[in-house]
């Protein structure tokens, strides 16, 4: 009886040894499930499995790879990135994909480099990301341009005077609320700064700071968390001037923060539903077929199969991966890192292509405006710097 | 000048009233138990998630009263089990215990709602928006102050002027010799923590429905406030954990008025330490005979 236990033991030791034996590439997923940006980081995950589901294999020296995604939750916070980013490495992942939040991807990104191990930026906006760290690089825009994108924007609304809220700390928010406040004020607009503290849940006063500065616009790039109180906050308070902020705020919280409500809500972000393109086309009813077969996908992006940017994005970083695996040939972390640079793809999101530090190419932001009576996001238009 | 002040005057009143809810818990446990209940900011989320949820399925005449029994059900058992089988234990063992409690329900409640903020529902005649002079806020932040001055005087009367009341402030003076007189200490204990969850419950309402979004950790720092609050009044004396969370909703709000945003929440502690400073026991510490 012993000795059968005995071989029991060692057949079930051996048996996973030979599972690992198949040919698997890992793909690490560094994302937020949770947290302050857990909302948007679900839905770039999504975008991520979508991806994997329509293209589950990779081939490399002629020989076909099973593609496995391996998940780890940084929780929005740049403490816990750092332990979510070493579990990937110790899990021996190829490339990894992430995060939403540019704070977390920086520190993410030390342990990456360290490793040795190439990450593809999804949607982390700040030009640190990539500048700070050889081993990161980037599909979507920056935060120089879409903070000028937006500083446009808010003067063709007819806005002179601008309130910057973001949250201490952020490295999104406060790098974001910077590009906006120098080139509005170099449009000749007129700005009053202000931040607010990590937990923060009391925003009356910073909504009444921006009414009695003579305020027109608002400006608040920060975590979908405090965005739905400040909108909550600025609808109370009767606030009638718009309220503009970046790409992390094209989220359904958003929509329920402002639905029924009195606000006019702007955000710019990477990339529209109703884009006419066939790539995009094709993604979209896709997706939107592969949410609305399974409850738990469709509870993951909000409730509703409204097609994110983040979803987008997460899908062309993904392909983009694939693709610099397929040009290096190898499952080689380096090898992968090599060939990076050289990588070229026409995704849903438009064409990309790395310059010197590792940043797609993108020149167009889709501006969109949260409806309050339909409950859904309202393209408004495509916007680009004259530089 | 009175027009610019009054709506940060009227949302620092009205916060301030809802950390005096919470400020009381904290202030009833440390009379009672000298035991400082860090679960309670976490307490005080929970309710807001049991309306979140309740309030999808049910009227909001149902769920109101059912968030306050759901949430005195769990501060009762938060008791019961992590707190009773230490009564005789040192007290930092209880304290270590508290804090077990406030992380474990944090924790919990992260894996129950996926950690992401939820919405939290309008509460009819207090969610609708009102225009005071040149302000415009919501009607909770007018009833707030009246209703917390109305809970915090019927709970004075209920200390002084009640059986149960009266052992309270018995157990409070002195733990053996109350339970030597027949006082059934469990009972008394039990009675604090259920009026302090329900304090909680009510606080957290008007506290969400000004400030909508509801996620596991959004306890903590007006957790934190109310029992800076409960500190700065004197803890275990009830009128003054209210006039300690009054001044401080109203210092914040003020400071950030003044543009010194980022400052607001280092201001606060940095009066609570100036306050010990001159008076180590708090503003209404002495007064004993307020002690419940």
């Amino acid at each position: 009886m012993k000795k059968l236990l005995a071989l029991l033991v060692a057949v079930m030791m051996i048996v996973p040894v030979f599972a690992a034996a198949e040919d698997v590439i890992k793909i690490g997923v560094f994302e937020p499930s949770t947290g302050d940006n857990g909302a948007g980081g679900k839905q770039e995950i999504l975008g991520i499995e979508y991806a994997n589901s329509l293209t589950p294999t990779v081939t490399i020296g002629g020989q076909e790879y099973q593609v496995k995604l391996e998940i780890a939750d940084n929780q929005s916070l740049t403490d816990k990135a750092v332990s979510a980013a070493q579990s990937l490495v110790g899990a021996n992942v190829s490339v990894v994909l992430g995060s939403y939040g540019s704070g977390a991807s920086m520190a993410g990104g030390d342990v990456f480099a360290e490793a040795g191990v190439p990450a593809i930026g999804v949607s982390c906006t700040n030009p640190n990301v990539t500048l700070l760290c050889d081993y990161y690089w980037r599909i979507c825009f920056l935060d120089p341009f879409q903070g000028t994108v937006m500083a446009n924007f808010a003067k063709e609304l007819g806005a002179t005077k601008a309130y910057v809220l973001t949250m201490l700390g952020e490295d999104y928010g406060v790098g974001l609320g910077k590009y906006f406040v120098d080139a509005f004020q170099k449009l000749g607009g007129e700005v009053i700064e202000e931040n607010f503290t990590e937990g923060n849940g009391d925003f009356a006063a910073y909504i009444n700071n921006a009414v009695n500065g003579g305020c027109d616009v608002i400006f608040a790039p920060c975590a979908t968390t405090y965005a739905a109180l400040i909108i909550e906050q600025a609808a109370s308070q009767g606030v009638t001037f718009p309220i503009l902020a970046g790409d992390t705020w094209e989220n359904s919280a958003i929509l329920d923060a402002a639905k029924g409500k009195d606000v006019k809500v702007y955000c710019s972000t990477f990339f529209d539903e109703n884009d006419d393109s066939a790539a995009a086309a094709d993604f979209v009813s896709g997706f939107k077929a592969w949410l609305n077969a399974d409850e738990g996908k469709k509870t993951n992006n909000g409730g509703n199969d409204i097609v994110a940017a983040v979803s987008a994005l997460g899908f062309d970083a993904y392909n983009v991966a694939l693709a610099a695996i397929t040009a290096a040939d190898s499952a080689d972390p380096a090898a992968i890192a090599a060939a990076l640079p050289g990588v070229t793809y026409t995704g849903v999101t438009g064409a990309i292509a790395f310059d010197e530090n590792g940043d797609a190419r993108k020149d167009m932001a889709y501006i969109k405006f949260a409806n309050p009576e339909t409950g859904a996001f309202d393209f408004v238009k495509t916007q680009s710097v004259a530089e | 000048m009175f027009n610019t002040l009054l709506p940060y005057l009227l949302a620092g009143i009205s916060v301030g009233g809802q950390y005096a809810l919470i400020a009381v818990g904290y202030t009833l446990v440390y009379g009672i138990l000298r035991l400082i209940n860090f679960a309670h900011g976490d307490i005080f989320t929970a309710a807001g998630f049991f309306m979140v949820y309740l309030a999808a399925s049910l009227p909001v005449g149902i769920s109101v009263p059912l968030v306050i029994i759901l949430t005195v059900i769990l501060g009762f058992t938060v008791e019961r089990v992590a707190y009773k089988p230490l009564r005789t234990a040192p007290r930092m063992s209880i304290m270590i215990s508290a804090i077990g409690v406030s992380y474990l329900l944090q924790n919990l409640m992260w894996y129950l709602t996926g950690g992401l903020a939820k919405q939290y529902p309008g509460l009819p005649g207090l969610s609708e928006t009102v225009q005071i002079g040149s302000a415009s806020t919501k009607i909770v932040t007018i009833a707030t102050p009246f209703l917390t001055i109305g809970l915090v005087i019927a709970l004075v009367l209920l200390i002084n002027h009640t059986k149960i009341g009266m052992a309270m402030r018995a157990v409070s003076v002195d733990f053996e010799t109350a339970q030597l007189m027949g006082i059934k200490i469990n009972n008394v204990i039990s009675v604090t923590f259920v009026i302090g969850s329900a304090m909680a419950a009510i606080g957290s309402m008007l506290y969400f429905t000004n400030y909508t979004a509801v996620t596991p950790t959004i306890g903590a720092m007006p957790g934190l406030k109310a029992f800076v609050a409960a500190v700065f009044g004197g803890i275990g004396s009830i009128p003054g954990a209210m006039i300690g969370a009054l001044i401080i909703g109203i210092s914040e709000n003020l400071i950030k008025a003044a543009g010194w945003t980022a400052f607001s929440d280092a201001f606060t502690f940095a009066l609570l330490i100036v306050v010990l400073l001159f008076r180590p026991t708090g503003l209404f510490g002495e007064k004993t005979t307020d002690k419940v």
